[in-house]
């Protein structure tokens, strides 16, 4: 099963779980990805041992996609 | 892992275009600078004090308050330096902060969660050397141990909890380590002692153990 959450005020919360054969899952899990990135949020994936990468369309086959929001200097 | 990825690297970079690339390079030419500033406060108060103090031993306290500018003003950049780990009181509720680093532990190793567990701060091994990162500040402690970069950066959201702030700019540090250091603002660059003493008594266990991983990283360099 794999997660789509955003880091958020409630520590995080689950926007969508869905696994590759449930169409109906992957369609809302898309849907949900498209409006985090409309509101400023960015997809990242951990791509191995300290590596991760930004995604701009939602990883099917990730297991965990995390929404981020953009970091600036102090 | 069929992802489509972004190759520009940290779309924040956009908003500091201006920056050049933060690169192995540029920081040796930062860690020469900041040591030529520190040299150019230091030695014309030591000097100037000598020289009074032989001229007139008389003016033996001005030679000292002379002397206690030069030790003074290196203290107050390294302070301003270690500020940017400087554990601040969480807004948020306890429930969001306990589901927060329960997210947070799920992106580290053990080392990693154990450490963050003591200190607050996160270690995170990078190509620029071994990286401390906090709520709102980053340590970045050069291969071998001996200097340590201080830098502010920070999500810009106040009010999330400290897990989710750590776990942006580690998530933000994992994929564009120089981007992450171009978007940071530098707040000191210096000797590692001497942000360590002006540190909280519970982070110096984690700049202590960034130092450590930052000699093994200048031993596999050296081999």
């Amino acid at each position: 099963m794999s997660r789509l959450i955003r880091m958020d005020h409630t520590g995080h919360t689950t926007l969508a779980e869905w696994t590759a054969d449930d169409p109906q899952a992957v369609e809302a899990a898309v849907r949900a990805f498209r409006d985090e990135l409309d509101q400023g949020y960015f997809g990242m994936v951990s791509t191995g041992e300290g590596q991760a990468e930004q995604v701009r369309e939602l990883p099917l086959d990730a297991e965990l996609v995390i929404m981020r929001l953009p970091i600036s200097g102090g | 892992m069929a992802v489509e990825t972004l190759g520009e690297g940290l779309p924040e970079r956009q908003v500091v275009h201006w920056r050049p690339i933060v690169d192995e390079q540029r920081l040796n030419r930062t860690a020469a600078l900041w040591t030529a500033t520190t040299t150019a406060h230091v030695v014309p108060f030591i000097g100037a004090g000598a020289l009074l103090f032989a001229v007139q031993p008389l003016a033996l306290p001005v030679t000292l308050a002379s002397f206690a500018h030069a030790w003074v003003i290196p203290e107050l950049y390294a302070h301003r330096g270690a500020n940017v780990v400087k554990p601040k009181r969480s807004k948020a509720p306890a429930g969001a902060e306990r589901v927060s680093v329960g997210l947070l532990g799920d992106l580290v190793g053990h080392e990693a969660r154990d450490l963050h567990a003591r200190t607050g701060l996160v270690l995170e091994r990078g190509d620029l050397g071994v990286w401390l990162v906090g709520p709102a500040g980053a340590l970045l402690v050069r291969p071998g141990g001996r200097r340590v970069h201080c830098y502010c950066v920070r999500v810009n959201d106040p009010d999330l909890p400290s897990g989710d702030r750590i776990a942006h700019l580690l998530l933000a540090l994992r994929s564009d380590e120089r981007g992450f250091a171009t978007v940071a603002n530098l707040a000191f660059s210096g000797a590692r002692w001497r942000v360590r003493r002006r540190l909280d008594a519970s982070l110096r266990p984690a700049l202590d153990a960034a130092a450590r991983s930052a000699r093994a990283l200048d031993r596999r360099a050296i081999a």
